[in-house]
C-alpha cells in the first residue's frame, strides 16, 4: 500500500510536469481524440507532445508488458494512473481500435514477432487498426461470415465484402475474419491481419441518420496477404474473434457511463439540464439518473472483477447490454429536455445539432458490437444456462 | 470492490447458516402458521448472538465485532435470500448506529451482543416515510419530557426492548432542526402499543404516546440536534434494507430460473423460449447493478465518504426498483402455482413490498437523488 501512494505521488508529480495545459481541458468532441496512424493529423502540437511523451513511458497501454510498448504496470498501479490523470483532467493521450480490442486479442493468441510489432506500433500511435467484422449477410449471426481466403502456398487470396467496418477510410491495417473452409460453420473461420493499402481493397463510406459516417463498406479483390500475418490457427479464428467482442463489449459498456443528467457534467449538450421545471421530466430524470449511479457502481466493481480475474466469461456482454439501452435512454431524455432546440440540425445554437445527431447516433450502440438481443442471448445461454438458448 | 478475505470468511459463514437455520420452512412458514405474536424466532436471535452478529457494528471496544456496513450487507442479502424473520436490521444495524457514541450505548449494547435485547426505530407519522415532517411532540417537565403523539410502520414496534423515538423538541414539522432521539423502554406508563401484521407477517406496530414521560437521560445525542444521529441510523437502515432487498431479489430469481430449466409446456422446457430467456437475462444484469449500488453505498458509509448520502438513495431506489421486478417476473413465470399459497415464490413478492417502503420507496429516495444533485 505504500509503494502504491509513493508510485501515486510519483505519477502526479509526472503528470503535472508533462502533460501540457491544452490536453487538460475538456474535450470538446470525438474530433479532439488522438486516433493515431499514418494519415492522423494532429489538432495541435501539444497533442503531439503529449502522444510522445506517454508512449515513450508505455502509457499509452500502462498494462501491457514493457517488451510489447506497453508500462508494464500492475492493475493496482494502472488505476492509479487512470485515478491520477482523471485528477487532473488529462486527455487521453491515444484512443484506438488497436488498444482497445485487437492488443488484448494479439496478447492472448499473437506469435511472438506479431507481438513485437504490432503491439509496439499499437503502443506508440503508428498504425490505426480497423475491424473487418460484418458483412451483408453476417449480422447478428457473424459465424455466417462468407468472405473468403484461398491458400496459395504462401499467401492467401482474400475475396468479399465487409460492412460496417469502422473508420476503415482512415485505417492504415484490419483484423479480419475470413472463411478459409466450408466444411464447419464456426470451425471453417481464420483470424487475419494486413493492410489498407494493399491492392485489391477499397471501402466507402456508409451515411448514418446521424448525417455522419463512422462506418464503411469494404471490398477485398484479390487481395493477397502473407501467412506470417495469421493470428492463431489456421480455422481457430472464432475463438480470437470471440475473445476480441469480449473486449469490445466492454469498451462500448462505457457509454453507459456519461454520467448521470441532472448529476451534472457530461453528455447535456444545451446546457446542463438543471432543475426542470415539468415534474414529470423532472421524475424521468430523476429515476434515469438513479440508474445511471448505480450503473457506475457496477461498472466499477465490474473492472475490478476482471483485474481480479474474478468477471464471468460472459459478463461483457451484460455489460454491453445495460450501458448501451441507458446511453440511448439519456439521448432520449436529452431531447425530451431540450425541446425544439434541440431539434435544430445545423445552427450555431445547437452546436451544429449535437443533440440530435447524438440521440440518433446513440440506436445504433445496441447494434452494434452484438445487438442487445444477441447479448441477453449470450447471458440467457452462458450464465442462466438456459435450455436450448 | 472485490470482498477481502475476511469477508469473502464472513460469507462462507453466513450463507450456509442462513440457508439451514434461516430456511423459510423453518422460520417464516413456521412462525406464521403457528400464529407467532413476535413474528420472529427469539431462539434464531440467539444464534445470530452466538456467531456474533448482533454486535458486528458494536466496537470492539465494547464487546462487538467492530465491522462496517459491507460486513452487514453481507449477512442481510442471505438474510433477503432465505426470508428469514429476525430484529437483525432494526436493532444491529439501525440502533446499534443511532446509540454508537451516546451514553446509552453502554445501557444497551451488552443486551443486543446477548441476543436478549430487541430494538425498533419509530419515525413514520404518515402512511410515507418522510423523517423531516416528525411532529411527535416532546415537552420539557421537570426533570425530563412529555411524549405526546404517534408514530406507525414501527417494525418489531410491539416486541421491542427499546424504542428510538424521533421527536419535535423545536421548531415545526417541515424542519431538520429541532428534533431529538429518544431511548424509551418497553411498557412505559401512556404507551399505547397497536400491532398490525403486514403482507409479509412481519410485525409493526402503531403507537400512540399519551403523555410518556421519560428522564432526561433518556435522549441520545443532543437536545435538537437529533437529525445526524437519526440520519445516520436512517442511512445505515437503507443501505441495509437495499442489501436485504438484492438478496430478495436474487433468491426469487433464482427459483425463477431453475423453474424455467424444469417446467415443460407444448413439449418443451419453457426455459427454451426466447421470449422469457430475454426477460431472465435482463434481470439477471438488473440484479447485477443492484447489488454493485449496495456495496457502493456500505463502502463510502464506511468511508465517511461526503457521496454516500447520493448513493444510499441510489442503492435503496435501485435495489427496490431491482427486487419488485424480480418479484414480479417470478410470480408471471411461475403461472399458476405462483399465485399458490403452497409455493414460496408469492413469499418474496409480499416482503418486497414490505422492504420497499421500510425507511423510504423508490420514489422518495429518486427524489433524494434529484435533491441532493440540485434539481
Amino acid at each position: 500500500m505504500a509503494d502504491l501512494e509513493a508510485f501515486r505521488a510519483e505519477t502526479r508529480a509526472w503528470l503535472e510536469a508533462n502533460c501540457p495545459p491544452e490536453m487538460r481541458q475538456p474535450m470538446k468532441g470525438e474530433k479532439d481524440l488522438c486516433w493515431g496512424g499514418r494519415h492522423f493529423e494532429f489538432q495541435s502540437p501539444a497533442q503531439k507532445q503529449w502522444l510522445d511523451v506517454m508512449a515513450s513511458r508505455g502509457w499509452t497501454v500502462p498494462d501491457w508488458p514493457e517488451e510489447y510498448g506497453g508500462g508494464g504496470l500492475s492493475p493496482a498501479e494502472a488505476k492509479v494512473l487512470k485515478e491520477e490523470m482523471a485528477a487532473l483532467g488529462c486527455r487521453p493521450a491515444l484512443t484506438s481500435f488497436g488498444i482497445s480490442m485487437l492488443g488484448p486479442a494479439l496478447l492472448k493468441y499473437g506469435n511472438e514477432a506479431q507481438k513485437k510489432r504490432f503491439l509496439t506500433e499499437i503502443a506508440r500511435g503508428e498504425t490505426r487498426w480497423c475491424q473487418g467484422y460484418s458483412e451483408p449477410g453476417a449480422g447478428s449471426d457473424l459465424a455466417g461470415l462468407q468472405t473468403k481466403a484461398e491458400d496459395k502456398g504462401d499467401h492467401y487470396l482474400v475475396n468479399g465484402q465487409k460492412v460496417w467496418t469502422s473508420y476503415a477510410d482512415q485505417a492504415d491495417w484490419i483484423f479480419c475474419l475470413v472463411r478459409t473452409s466450408s466444411e464447419s460453420k464456426h470451425g471453417g473461420i481464420s483470424f487475419l491481419l494486413f493492410d489498407m493499402e494493399s491492392p485489391g481493397v477499397s471501402t466507402k463510406p456508409i451515411l448514418l441518420i446521424s448525417g455522419s459516417s463512422p462506418f464503411c463498406e469494404t471490398f477485398f479483390d484479390d487481395v493477397k496477404v502473407p501467412k506470417d500475418q495469421l493470428v492463431h490457427e489456421e480455422n481457430k479464428g472464432w475463438d480470437v474473434a470471440k475473445y476480441l467482442l469480449g473486449h469490445e463489449r466492454e469498451m462500448i459498456s462505457g457509454m453507459g457511463l456519461g454520467s448521470g443528467i441532472g448529476t451534472g457534467a457530461s453528455g447535456v449538450t444545451l446546457g446542463p439540464v438543471t432543475k426542470p421545471e415539468d415534474p414529470l421530466l423532472r421524475a424521468e430524470i430523476a429515476a434515469f439518473d438513479v440508474d445511471a449511479l448505480a450503473f457506475a457502481a457496477m461498472s466499477e466493481r465490474f473492472i475490478d472483477q476482471l483485474k481480479a480475474g474474478e468477471a464471468h466469461p460472459a459478463l461483457p456482454s451484460m455489460m454491453k447490454y445495460a450501458g448501451t439501452e441507458l446511453n440511448k435512454r439519456r439521448n432520449e431524455l436529452v431531447m425530451a429536455a431540450g425541446g425544439s432546440d434541440a431539434l435544430e440540425w445545423d445552427s450555431e445554437r445547437s452546436r451544429g445539432g449535437k443533440p440530435a445527431r447524438d440521440w440518433l447516433r446513440s440506436k445504433g450502440n445496441s447494434i452494434e458490437g452484438g445487438t442487445s438481443e444477441i447479448q441477453l442471448g449470450i447471458v440467457a445461454k452462458h450464465i442462466l444456462r438456459l435450455p436450448g438458448a | 470492490m472485490i470482498l477481502t478475505e475476511d469477508q469473502r470468511l464472513l460469507q462462507d459463514t453466513v450463507r450456509p447458516f442462513m440457508a439451514e437455520e434461516g430456511a423459510i420452512k423453518k422460520q417464516l412458514r413456521h412462525w406464521r402458521d403457528t400464529g407467532c405474536t413476535d413474528g420472529y424466532g427469539t431462539e434464531l436471535w440467539k444464534q445470530f448472538a452466538e456467531l456474533g452478529l448482533t454486535g458486528i457494528l458494536i466496537p470492539e471496544s465494547q464487546g462487538g465485532a467492530g465491522l462496517g456496513a459491507v460486513e452487514a450487507e453481507l449477512v442481510l442479502e442471505e438474510v433477503g435470500r432465505n426470508l428469514t424473520p429476525s430484529p437483525f436490521l432494526t436493532t444491529a444495524v439501525v440502533a446499534v448506529r443511532a446509540l454508537e457514541g451516546s451514553a446509552q450505548a453502554d445501557r444497551w449494547f451488552p443486551g443486543i451482543l446477548a441476543g436478549e435485547t430487541v430494538a425498533a426505530l419509530a419515525v413514520d407519522e404518515g402512511k410515507h416515510h418522510d423523517p423531516r415532517q416528525v411532529s411527535l411532540e416532546a415537552k420539557r417537565q421537570g426533570n425530563g419530557f412529555l411524549l405526546n403523539g404517534a408514530k406507525q410502520f414501527v417494525v418489531h414496534g410491539n416486541s421491542a426492548d427499546l424504542i428510538l423515538v424521533a421527536a419535535r423538541t423545536a421548531g415545526s414539522p417541515g424542519e431538520t432542526d429541532g428534533l431529538t432521539l429518544f431511548a424509551v423502554g418497553k411498557g412505559a406508563a401512556g404507551l399505547g402499543v397497536d400491532t398490525a401484521t403486514l403482507a409479509d407477517s412481519s410485525k409493526a406496530a402503531r403507537l400512540s404516546f399519551n403523555d410518556v414521560a421519560v428522564d432526561a437521560d433518556a435522549v441520545v445525542g443532543e437536545v435538537d440536534g437529533g437529525w445526524g444521529l437519526l440520519s445516520r441510523a436512517l442511512n445505515a437502515g437503507r443501505a441495509g434494507a437495499a442489501a436485504e432487498l438484492v438478496g430478495v431479489a436474487a433468491g426469487a430469481s433464482e427459483m425463477t430460473f431453475e423453474y424455467l430449466k424444469q417446467r415443460k409446456q407444448f413439449g418443451r422446457l419453457i426455459g427454451e423460449f426466447q421470449a422469457l430467456q430475454h426477460r431472465a437475462a435482463h434481470l439477471y444484469g438488473e440484479i447485477e447493478i443492484a447489488r454493485a449500488a449496495a456495496l457502493k453505498a456500505a463502502q463510502l458509509l464506511d468511508a465517511g465518504d461526503e457521496k454516500a448520502e447520493l448513493f444510499v438513495s441510489v442503492a435503496k431506489a435501485k435495489a427496490g426498483r431491482v427486487a419488485a421486478l424480480a418479484v414480479q417476473e417470478g410470480v408471471q413465470m411461475h403461472g399458476g402455482i405462483g399465485m399458490t399459497d403452497e409455493h414460496d415464490i408469492g413469499l418474496y413478492m409480499k416482503r418486497e413490498a414490505v422492504l420497499g417502503e421500510l425507511f423510504g420507496s423508490p420514489r422518495f429516495h429518486a427524489n433524494r437523488v434529484a435533491e441532493l444533485s440540485g434539481y
